[in-house]
C-alpha cells in the first residue's frame, strides 16, 4: 500500500518547526487565527480553477499536483506556462504569500516541491518559479538550485519520517519562532518541557 | 490560555431555542427571552422540556459545542456531539495507557493526589479566615487534626500500586474530610452529617450533587474537546454509559465546587426554603433557586485561580480545559506525569 500523501502546504510548518508539523499532521490541531485567516482570504481569491492566457503566457490557477514517487501532493496558487518560441510551454510555479520575504528557506521549499511535481508530471525541469508577498507586493525569483532541491527532499522524508512513526517532537522553545507560532496555545512549549514528575512529588511533599 | 467561551443552561419549561442567523434565541410562546452569539459558546445544558431547533444542533454540532439534556433535576438524558475530533492516535494511546494497569495507577494516584491536596486547602483556607474566632476554638481543633489526617493520607497515596489501595485511601479521606465538612458551613439550619449521594438526604448534599454533575458535564466537553474518549478512565472503573475519565478528571477539582457550594450557603444566597422534600426523603433544588444558583455558577467561573503548572492565573471554568490539556500532553509523552491542578 502506498504510504499517505503529504501535502506541500505542511513543507513549511515542518521547516518552521518539526513540532508545529507533528501536531497538525497527527493531532489534528488547527488554530484558525488572524495569520490562517488572512491567509484564506488571500488564497480565496486565488483557489477557483481558472485559465488565462495573456500574449505569450498561459496561467492556471489552483493546479493540482502530485509527484508519485515522492510521496508528495498538493496545489499551486498558479502555475504559468510560458510559451516558447518553438511552441513548447515552460512551466513556471507562482506561489502567493502573506506579509514579506522571510529568513527561513520554508517558501522557498514549498516552491520547488512544487517544482519536484511539474518536473515529475510534464516530464521536463523546471529551473524557477516566483514567490508573491502580499505585504511588499512583489515578486520574488527563486532558482531551483541543487541546494535547495536537496533541502526540500530532505524535508520530504524528515515529514515522512513523523508520519511513519506516529509521534511528535518534543517541544523546543525558541522565544522569537514560539510567540508567533499559531498553536503555542496547544504547544505550551516552556511547560511541558520541565519535569513533571519531579515537580510534583515537590509541590506534594512541600507543607 | 484560550478565552473563556460560556456554558448556556436552558431550565425555563417549554422554551424553544433555535438558530436566528448566528445567534442562538430562546423563546417562550412568542416571546424572545434570550439572544446569545453562537461563537460564544462551549456548551448547551436544558434541564427538563426545552425544545431545540435541528439547525441550531447542526450548527452547535459543526462548531464544537456540545448539548446536554438533564431530567428537570439535574439527573442526565442525553448528549447531542458532533463528529469526536480525529484524534484517533491519542484515543488509542489512551485505551491503551488504561489497560496498562502500572501506568493506570500512576495516573490515578496523581489525580487522586490533587483532589486530597485541594480538600486538604478547603479546610487550610477555613482555618486562615475563621481559626482564631472566639467560637471556634474547638472546632479550630477538629479542623487541624482533620487537616493532619488529610496530609497523611496524602503522603499514603504515593504507597499505593492499586486501583483498590488508592481508592481505600480516597475513602479514608473523604470521611476526614466531609466528617469536619459541618464545620464549615456558618449558617446553622444548613446540618450536614455525611456525604450521601443516591439519593441526597438533605439539602447539603443535594448542592453538592447537583453541582458535581455540573462539573463533569464541563470535564466531559473539555475531554472531548482535547480529543480524549471521555468514557474510558484509569481510576473510574469501565461501565458502559458512564464517563469514567471525565469522573477522574472531576476528582482533583471538586474541592472547588465543594468552596462554591459552601459560599452559596454561608453568604445566603440560598436558604432552606429553596429545597424541596420528597415522599422517599430526598432533596432537590427548586426552579427558581437553581437560576440562582446556575448564574452564581457561571460568575465563578470567570473568577481566575493560580496555576500553579503553568505559572499564570486560570478562570475557575478553564480548570477542566487546562487538565484535559496536559492529560493529552502527558499521554502523548510530552511530560513524564500527569499534573493536577494544585490549589495553592
Ligand atoms: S509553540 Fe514553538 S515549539 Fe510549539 S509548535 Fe509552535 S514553534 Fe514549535
Amino acid at each position: 500500500m502506498e504510504p499517505e500523501p503529504i501535502y506541500l502546504s505542511r513543507l513549511q510548518h515542518y521547516l518552521y518547526c518539526p513540532r508545529q508539523f507533528a501536531l497538525i499532521e497527527l493531532e489534528d490541531v488547527w488554530v484558525e487565527n488572524q495569520f490562517t485567516a488572512e491567509g484564506k482570504v488571500l488564497h480565496q481569491r486565488v483557489d477557483q480553477p481558472d485559465k488565462q492566457k495573456r500574449g505569450d503566457i498561459r496561467s492556471v490557477r489552483s493546479l493540482r499536483l502530485s509527484h508519485a514517487a515522492l510521496g508528495i501532493e498538493g496545489v499551486a496558487d498558479v502555475v504559468e506556462y510560458h510559451i516558447q518560441p518553438d511552441g513548447s510551454e515552460q512551466p513556471y510555479p507562482i506561489e502567493y504569500k502573506r506579509g514579506k520575504p522571510k529568513q527561513h528557506r520554508a517558501d522557498e521549499v514549498q516552491l520547488c516541491a512544487q517544482a519536484l511535481c511539474l518536473e515529475d508530471m510534464e516530464g521536463l525541469l523546471v529551473p524557477e518559479g516566483a514567490l508573491f508577498y502580499g505585504e511588499v507586493r512583489r515578486r520574488h525569483v527563486v532558482y531551483f538550485d541543487a541546494t535547495l532541491r536537496e533541502l526540500t527532499l530532505q524535508t520530504i522524508q524528515a515529514c515522512r519520517d513523523i508520519v511513519q512513526s506516529k509521534t511528535t517532537p518534543k517541544a523546543v522553545y525558541k522565544a522569537g519562532k514560539c510567540r508567533n507560532c499559531s498553536l503555542i496555545e496547544q504547544c505550551h512549549p516552556q511547560d511541558f518541557t520541565r519535569p513533571a514528575s519531579v515537580w510534583l512529588a515537590q509541590q506534594l511533599t512541600e507543607n | 490560555m484560550r478565552p473563556l467561551r460560556n456554558v448556556i443552561y436552558i431550565q425555563t419549561q417549554n422554551a424553544w431555542v433555535h438558530k436566528d442567523n448566528d445567534n442562538l434565541v430562546m423563546k417562550v410562546g412568542d416571546e424572545i427571552k434570550a439572544r446569545v452569539p453562537i461563537h460564544k459558546l462551549q456548551g448547551l445544558v436544558c434541564f427538563g422540556q426545552v425544545s431545540i431547533s435541528p439547525y441550531l444542533m447542526a450548527h452547535c454540532s459543526e462548531n464544537g459545542v456540545t448539548i446536554t439534556y438533564l431530567n428537570q433535576f439535574g439527573k442526565f438524558l442525553a448528549r447531542v456531539e458532533g463528529p469526536v475530533s480525529g484524534n484517533v492516535l491519542l484515543r488509542r494511546t489512551q485505551h491503551l495507557t488504561g489497560a496498562d494497569r502500572d501506568k493506570s495507577v500512576a495516573i490515578a494516584r496523581t489525580m487522586l493526589s490533587g483532589k486530597l491536596y485541594n480538600q486538604r486547602a478547603v479546610l487550610r483556607r477555613y482555618l486562615r479566615d475563621y481559626g482564631d474566632q472566639a467560637d471556634g476554638q474547638a472546632m479550630a481543633a477538629e479542623l487541624t487534626t482533620a487537616e493532619k489526617r488529610l496530609s497523611r493520607c496524602l503522603n499514603q497515596l504515593a504507597d499505593c500500586d492499586a486501583i483498590d489501595t488508592l481508592m481505600g485511601r480516597e475513602g479514608e479521606a473523604a470521611q476526614v474530610y466531609f466528617g469536619v465538612f459541618q464545620y464549615l458551613i456558618r449558617q446553622p439550619d444548613f446540618q450536614f452529617d455525611a456525604r450521601r449521594r443516591r439519593p441526597p438526604t438533605d439539602p447539603v448534599n443535594a448542592l453538592l450533587s447537583f453541582c458535581y454533575t455540573l462539573l463533569t458535564h464541563d470535564c466531559r466537553s473539555a475531554l472531548e474537546t482535547t480529543g480524549l474518549d471521555p468514557a474510558s478512565g484509569f481510576l473510574h472503573q469501565l461501565r458502559s454509559g458512564r464517563p469514567s475519565l471525565a469522573l477522574d478528571l472531576a476528582e482533583e477539582l471538586r474541592p472547588m465546587i465543594d468552596r462554591f457550594v459552601l459560599s452559596l450557603i454561608n453568604k445566603r444566597q440560598l436558604s432552606l426554603k429553596d429545597f424541596e422534600e420528597w415522599p422517599n426523603g430526598s432533596f432537590t433544588l427548586k426552579e427558581e433557586p437553581r437560576r440562582t444558583l446556575l448564574a452564581a455558577w457561571q460568575d465563578r467561573k470567570q473568577d481566575t485561580l493560580m496555576h500553579p503548572w503553568f505559572e499564570e492565573s486560570v478562570p475557575i471554568g478553564m480548570l477542566p480545559w487546562t487538565q484535559a490539556q496536559i492529560l493529552a500532553r502527558f499521554l502523548r509523552g510530552d511530560c513524564d506525569s500527569y499534573v493536577p491542578f494544585l490549589w495553592k
